[in-house]
């Protein structure tokens, strides 16, 4: 709930980790992965978010309801996303069933 | 079959008890205002303001389709006018009309509340809506923008030398508007019920404002995220969607059509909440089937997020996608189609009267059906390669937006009008004007369906001479529909004033908006209300009458 109070221990704890993760992004950034690149990349960008909304935005103590509502962010978020590469990756398919 | 259902007038002087509209008098009192039924009152005046100068537009494009040549304004003119047409009446007039107006100002009432969960969000919510509207004005007049309501890139972003940015920021900013309006809406049917009143117990048109309002919650940011892109790619070049800087336009379609589509359910879904109220009301019977007409809301607001694509099927975007969307185009004909069958069986047997509210409700299920069956058109993969970016495109949206959205708010706000003012309006010329309403409509779309079908493509201030009398009659319906919106603009204002005062319930209407005294007063409900009946429980009223 909101009455929930986080030790400031915790919130320098998950600052520390955003710093480390940022400067994992620019080290990643120097590191040619091929198409690993962008895959790296969302992945540390995404773990981010995570800590950002469950202890700065307090989501880890919310209520249910809270967790529905975001839950149903990210569920919109995969639709777009999924959606959108159903076009994106079958794109080609076409051109190669006409040899 | 009862042919009329006469408004119980109060006789003699009115009692001057104090009501939200006389609780306090001067200009401060109605900016400063955080009753939701002021704000309601605020939105109404701005979007009839809107609704004219979109009017205006059409108008204008209509005129220039009255010949063949485009003799009446330049191609550019005419891009601009059809442009700002659609960004004035989908923005600032359809997305806000039912849910800031009818939404904001019985919401509350009907599930027993004294206010929305946040008043001041609600006032926000209008000034923000103002601050885009300012700069939708700006827009229009520093020269107005050319793009089409769409802003498709990479013209938006590269070669269109007009007013994009101011637009398109407009867009962006009414979209907050929005948003906040909706969360208002969500947690305040989740937190403010009265005592009793279970889900199930909710009127139909609080199912359907809390449906759109998850639409509008979780589609809009998508539209700020993909006008702010257009943004930064023509301001700043940074490569999104123009290809020659590595990026995609079919992905600006995607992100579009992603708010966009349910951007039509955000219109429409509204409208069929009032039509559950109203068909309930004037056929003195319990709605058929509520669950399936509550659950069918939810239905079109979840599929209605699956269908983009079907904007796109001639866009580049892959045949396998486009198999996809067509399919789950279909889908959501399913809920649509709950709708109407279940208002059709909530008629049957019924205690039908003709007044206003209803003539418009009648008009909504034949318009919207017509809209909805030739969207199934339009889904189809390749009837869609013959039609689209034709007339008959224009037709089909204009039979839902106009047709169904337009007709259900005219219906609302006839039904609530004793509500909101606390007076009645005078029946026969309101009759009329339903009456004049549906004729001048469908003189103008229909001939549209018939011209796109035979390939008059949209967006031409020219055509070819054979499509001349096709277009001579849309825009002669024109008028008769322009007289139509014109009528009761005149006589709900004469009735502020003349109209005779309304009792608390003059439609013998289920719902607790109906238990207060007409208008209300500031804070809704002197004692919270505890509900203990399932909503529109006519026949036990009409049994009590009997």
């Amino acid at each position: 709930m909101s009455g929930h109070i986080v030790s400031r221990k915790v919130y320098f704890a998950i600052f520390l980790s955003l710093m480390v993760l940022t400067a994992a992004t620019v080290a990643a950034a120097f590191v040619n992965l091929g198409a690993l690149n962008v895959l790296v990349a969302l992945t540390i960008a995404v773990a981010k978010a995570t800590l950002v909304a469950l202890y700065f935005m307090n989501l880890r103590y919310s209520e249910r309801l809270t967790w529905v509502m975001v839950a149903a962010g990210v569920t919109w978020l995969g639709l777009l996303i999924g959606l959108t590469l159903s076009d994106i990756l079958t794109r080609s398919w076409i051109a190669g069933a006409l040899g | 079959m009862q042919t009329s259902h006469a408004m119980a007038e109060v006789p003699g002087p009115a009692p001057q008890a104090l009501d939200y509209l006389n609780a306090d008098y001067g200009i401060r009192s109605w900016l400063f205002t955080i009753d939701h039924k002021r704000i309601a009152i605020l939105y109404l005046l701005m979007i009839t303001i809107m609704f004219v100068v979109g009017g205006v537009f059409a108008a204008a494009v209509r005129l220039e389709l009255l010949t063949p040549q485009g003799d009446a304004f330049e191609a550019d003119t005419y891009n601009k006018l059809f442009t700002m047409h659609g960004i004035v009446m989908i923005f600032f007039f359809l997305i806000p009309s039912i849910p800031a107006v009818l939404g904001n100002f019985c919401l509350p009432l009907m599930i027993g509340a004294r206010d929305l969960a946040f008043p001041r969000i609600n006032l926000l919510s209008w000034y923000v809506y103002m601050v885009g509207a300012v700069f939708g004005t700006f827009a229009i007049v520093a020269g107005g923008v050319d793009t089409g309501w769409t802003f498709y890139t990479p013209y938006s972003t590269t070669a269109s030398q007009t007013n994009v940015i101011p637009a398109v920021l407009a867009g962006f900013i009414v979209g907050f508007s929005t948003i906040l309006t909706g969360l208002n809406f969500i947690v305040t049917v989740h937190k403010m019920r009265a005592p009793g009143m279970t889900w199930f117990r909710m009127p139909l048109f609080v199912w359907a404002i809390y449906a759109t309002s998850l639409i509008q919650m979780l589609a809009t940011p998508v539209l700020a995220i993909t006008l702010l892109l257009l943004v930064l790619e023509r301001g700043l070049h940074i490569g999104i969607f123009d290809p020659a800087l590595g990026g995609d336009p079919v992905l600006f379609q995607h992100m579009f059509w992603f708010y966009s589509h349910p951007a039509v359910y955000i219109m429409i879904l509204p409208s069929m909440g009032v039509v559950s109220e109203i068909v309930t009301c004037f056929s003195r019977k319990q709605i058929f089937g509520y669950t399936f007409v509550a659950f069918s809301s939810l239905g079109i607001a979840v599929i209605g997020f699956l269908v983009w694509g079907h904007h796109l099927f001639v866009s580049g975007q892959s045949a396998y996608a486009g198999m996809l969307f067509s399919l789950l185009s279909f889908l959501v004909a399913i809920p649509s189609a709950i709708k109407v069958f279940n208002w059709t069986a909530t008629l049957y047997k019924g205690k039908i009267s003709w007044d206003t509210p209803m003539l418009y409700v009648f008009g909504f299920i034949g318009l919207f059906t017509i809209g909805g069956l030739t969207g199934l058109f339009l889904a189809a993969l390749g009837l869609d390669v013959h039609l689209t970016d034709t007339y008959f495109v224009v037709a089909h949206f204009h039979y839902i937006m106009v047709g169904g959205a337009i007709m259900g708010y005219l219906g609302g706000l006839h039904y609530w009008w004793p509500k909101i003012t606390g007076r009645l309006y005078p029946e026969f010329w309101a009759k009329i004007a339903a009456v004049n309403i549906f004729i001048g409509f469908n003189l103008t779309f229909f001939p549209q369906f018939l011209l796109g079908y035979l390939g008059m493509p949209r967006r031409y201030h020219a055509y070819p001479e054979e499509f001349q009398v096709l277009n001579v009659l849309s825009t002669g319906g024109a008028p008769v529909l322009g007289v139509g919106y014109l009528l009761p603009m005149v006589y709900l204002i004469w009735s502020m004033r003349y109209g005779p005062r309304a009792s608390a319930n003059p439609w013998r209407a289920t719902g607790l908006e109906w238990t207060t005294p007409s208008p209300p007063t500031t804070h809704n409900f002197e004692e919270v209300p505890v509900v203990t009946q399932d909503a529109y429980d006519y026949p036990a009223m009409e049994k009590k009458v009997a």
